[in-house]
């Protein structure tokens, strides 16, 4: 495949992402953010997002496996996974989120567990998504080629 | 050849957020926009912004790097040169708006403009912030926009700089302090 046909593939992949909503308007945010100078800029953020997420959800599981829960606690770190995943763009782990501290007010275990299982979800999914997005632009760099710039258009 | 290349002014920004994401983010916002444009008195010379960031991860070390001690009645007029802070509403410990208090009860600091930043659209925060002296309330994720919004502060920060270390023997320039509409409060000369 040449640098053409692997850019193609990644404008119709990153459409896609838009389109089921795994991404926001904020992820193209980022990508403006890059330049000649700061190259990684995006791969920079998208690890720290994994490292952080990652931290969070295992205090997460734990917090909610306490015999009292704390759901101050909780709230807390749901409070910043919300915020992290926000400022990347990763809309579903967000909303995954914002449901997630409603029951956090309610104080109701089984629902946050539940709500818990689904973030995890959401994060693996757009972990998976964004890990080869960028691999693919990383192969399109290879190339010789350049990552296209976006606008939401659709 | 007959254009005059835009002069070079340098911003120093302290950004404030417990979130290490947050913090890169908006050094990357602050360095990726940068803006010409003329300032707000006479001088029409286009001016091209260059931001310095410093980030910091709570409240207490802005205050430290800003040189407020604990203790107020021991406050030494710092020589830390900022020009505006940027900062998070919701951290552990001291709040954006806790800083912004301090900030503004502070002689030697009250002057430099404070904006905050949230990731909650709470109306009665954001009045709240305003009227206890920010200039501006984001919402996050921050934009390339929203920094644009930080220019007029800027430049009036920068304005006011340049008045203080004018001589005060002018007596038309202090009636022209007077009679300007704009917010800042004046202080009287004597």
């Amino acid at each position: 495949m040449d640098a053409g046909q692997m850019k193609r593939q990644w404008v119709d992949y990153i459409k896609s992402l838009f389109v089921e909503g795994f991404l926001d308007g904020q992820f193209l945010q980022l990508q403006q953010l890059q330049d000649e100078n700061n190259p990684e800029f995006v791969v920079e953020v998208v690890s720290l997002f994994f490292e952080d997420s990652e931290r969070l959800l295992k205090d997460l599981s734990f917090a909610l496996e306490q015999k009292g829960v704390d759901f101050k606690k909780v709230d807390a770190h749901v409070h910043q996974l919300k915020g992290s995943s926000s400022s990347i763009g990763a809309q579903r782990v967000k909303n995954a989120c914002i449901a997630f501290r409603n029951f956090c007010e309610e104080q109701n275990t089984d629902a946050c567990l539940r709500c818990l299982q689904q973030v995890k979800q959401e994060y693996c999914l757009v972990k998976n998504k964004l890990e080869t997005l960028i691999r693919l632009e990383q192969q399109i760099v290879a190339a010789g080629g350049s990552i296209p710039t976006m606008e939401l258009s659709f | 050849m007959g254009m005059a290349t835009p002069k070079e002014t340098q911003f120093h920004v302290l950004a404030v957020d417990d979130s290490l994401i947050d913090r890169m983010l908006i050094e990357r916002l602050l360095k990726t926009s940068s803006f010409h444009g003329g300032i707000l008195i006479a001088d029409i010379l286009g001016m091209c912004v260059e931001f310095t960031v410093t980030a910091v991860d709570s409240a207490s070390k802005a205050l430290n790097f800003l040189g407020l001690v604990e203790d107020m009645a021991s406050e030494i007029h710092q020589d830390v040169d900022v020009n505006l802070i940027i900062t998070d509403y919701c951290m552990p410990g001291m709040t954006g708006y806790d800083l912004l208090r301090k900030i503004k009860e502070s002689k030697s600091l009250k002057d430099i403009p404070v904006v905050i930043m949230s990731s909650e659209n709470v109306p009665s925060r954001i009045n709240r912030c305003l009227e206890e002296g920010a200039e501006e309330f984001f919402l996050k994720p921050v934009q390339l926009s929203d920094v644009h919004k930080l220019k007029p502060h800027l430049m009036k920060s920068r304005v006011k700089e340049e008045q203080d270390q004018q001589p005060i023997n002018n007596k038309r320039k202090i009636k022209e302090e007077f009679h300007s509409p704009d917010k800042t409060r004046v202080k009287c000369i004597s």
